[in-house]
């Protein structure tokens, strides 16, 4: 099974192109080629570091072609950044938008004594209609890296405790995003990447 | 809930996992991706790489030995050792890894934290800092001093001013490591952990003393750990990063289980 990786340059791409490998994938890397977007079965945004770099995604126009694709259906997974590249904007990078996909922006955690970055495997509470999380029990954890969230709202796939409950996994349709890493989450995580493989339209 | 960290750290050189008592003896452990995918599977949190053979040949080998470790790994891979500038940063990441951690480079160049942070995120960097204590300071904890070449020199800068620069740069952790205790088994030196975790707001690993469940119950309380690092505990059978963690719950503190 075929599927684009967008790589907008920030941070490598190394570790998902080969767990996607690793679960039967052929995945096809594109940093500009909109055809690849176009002609896409599926597509997958990694991301890790700064939402600013996101804006290579609209020079390139990428953004259009992406927001074309989920218009026809394609089914999409934002990992990290990549996840909060789906709400209107980051905090992290106030002048950049994001596809405006879900409404909401994202932000940096609350002030607090807790360690930021939020570091480290932590657990799901998953929405029990969720495809994307389908199979992922109670107790079981994922790998977190992150210093800006998503909020909980009604699209909110997986809320996760950290300073505040925050959108650990969002899911609407044929759009989906997680916050954390699941190609540095154990089996939990290739459960998860597994899901997305296997979605088949509503 | 967060939980605190397990990582199984693997010390290689010429491509070979070996372990010594601070950092001399060393003696063979095993194939670093062998043992890396037992780890995982075994239960460890995140695997760290510390590449001590730091000679020029030695690259090619380490990075064939990253990306070999990391194929089959899906769990935080952190790799560390003659890492000098972006560029054997980047080559590193292309292999593979999804952490670098910087030593004795970062001491002389201090930029090198902001341009691999710049380049790859701050989660992918990891200030890896040797700490001595000066028995004779007059506050051996706050004056602990860090040093490089395995222990041997101290740079003249005390270990917590050094762990708050690295954070003012854009580390995103910092692992610690005690040299009067590293290979000993005798503990986690629990007060310049936290003294080192309560002056930053980054993780801070633990690394050095780990010999019993014990010494991780106190350093992830007392010693207000993000994570512990443990070598010599896992290699020989000793023990398995689960059984340890399933000990760790029954003490209260809160690990990733089932894994």
């Amino acid at each position: 099974m075929r599927v684009t990786v967008i790589d907008y340059k920030a941070g490598n791409l190394t570790s998902v192109l080969k767990t996607l490998r690793h679960l039967g994938a052929e995945p096809i890397v594109t940093d500009g080629d909109l055809a690849l977007v176009e002609a896409a079965e599926r597509i997958v945004l990694p991301g890790v570091g700064h939402f600013a770099a996101t804006e290579r995604l609209d020079s390139t126009g990428l953004t259009t072609a992406v927001r074309a694709a989920i218009a026809r259906g394609v089914p999409f997974l934002g990992i990290c950044v990549g996840m909060q590249w789906l709400y209107s904007g980051s905090s992290e990078a106030p002048d950049q938008p994001g596809l405006g996909h879900f409404a909401e922006s994202c932000a940096h955690f609350s002030e607090s004594t807790e360690k930021v970055p939020h570091v480290g495997w932590n657990s799901l509470e998953v929405r029990p209609d969720s495809r994307l999380l389908a199979g992922v029990e109670p107790g079981e954890h994922v790998y977190f890296t992150h210093s800006y969230r998503a909020p909980v709202t009604a699209d909110t796939a997986a809320i996760t405790h950290y300073i505040e409950p925050f959108a650990a996994a969002v899911e609407r349709g044929n759009v989906m995003g997680v916050q954390f890493h699941p190609e540095k989450s154990s089996a939990t995580g290739l459960k998860i990447l597994g899901n997305f493989l296997k979605w088949e339209g509503n | 809930m967060i939980t605190k960290r397990i990582i199984a750290c693997l010390d290689v050189h010429d491509g070979r996992v070996v372990k010594g008592v601070q950092f001399v003896d060393l003696i063979d452990a095993g194939d670093p991706a062998t043992q890396a995918a037992r780890h995982a599977r075994e239960g460890a949190d995140e695997i760290v790489l510390l590449d001590i053979t730091a000679t020029h040949e030695g690259r090619q080998t380490l990075l064939d030995t990253v990306r070999r470790t990391a194929l089959e790994l899906f769990v935080p891979f952190c790799v560390g050792g003659g890492i000098r500038s972006a560029d054997d940063a980047a080559q590193v990441f292309e292999a593979g890894a999804d952490k670098i951690s910087v030593n004795s480079a970062a001491l002389k160049n201090p930029k090198l934290i902001d341009a691999i942070g710049r380049s790859f995120g701050a989660q992918a960097v990891v200030v890896a800092i040797d700490a001595r204590r000066d028995p004779d300071a007059a506050d051996p904890v706050r004056d602990a001093q860090v040093y490089v070449q395995g222990g041997r020199r101290s740079v003249g800068r005390t270990v917590v001013e050094w762990a708050r620069e690295a954070e003012d740069r854009g580390a995103g952790e910092i692992l610690l490591t005690s040299m009067n205790s590293d290979g000993m088994r005798t503990g986690f030196d629990c007060e310049l952990t936290a003294a080192v975790s309560e002056a930053v707001g980054i993780p801070v690993i633990a690394s050095g003393g780990a010999g019993t469940v014990e010494h991780f119950v106190d350093v992830f309380g007392r010693g207000k750990a993000d994570a512990a690092l443990a070598a010599s505990i896992f290699h020989f059978k000793i023990s398995s990063a689960r059984s340890l963690k399933e000990e760790l719950a029954k003490a209260g503190v809160p690990v990733r289980l089932p894994c």
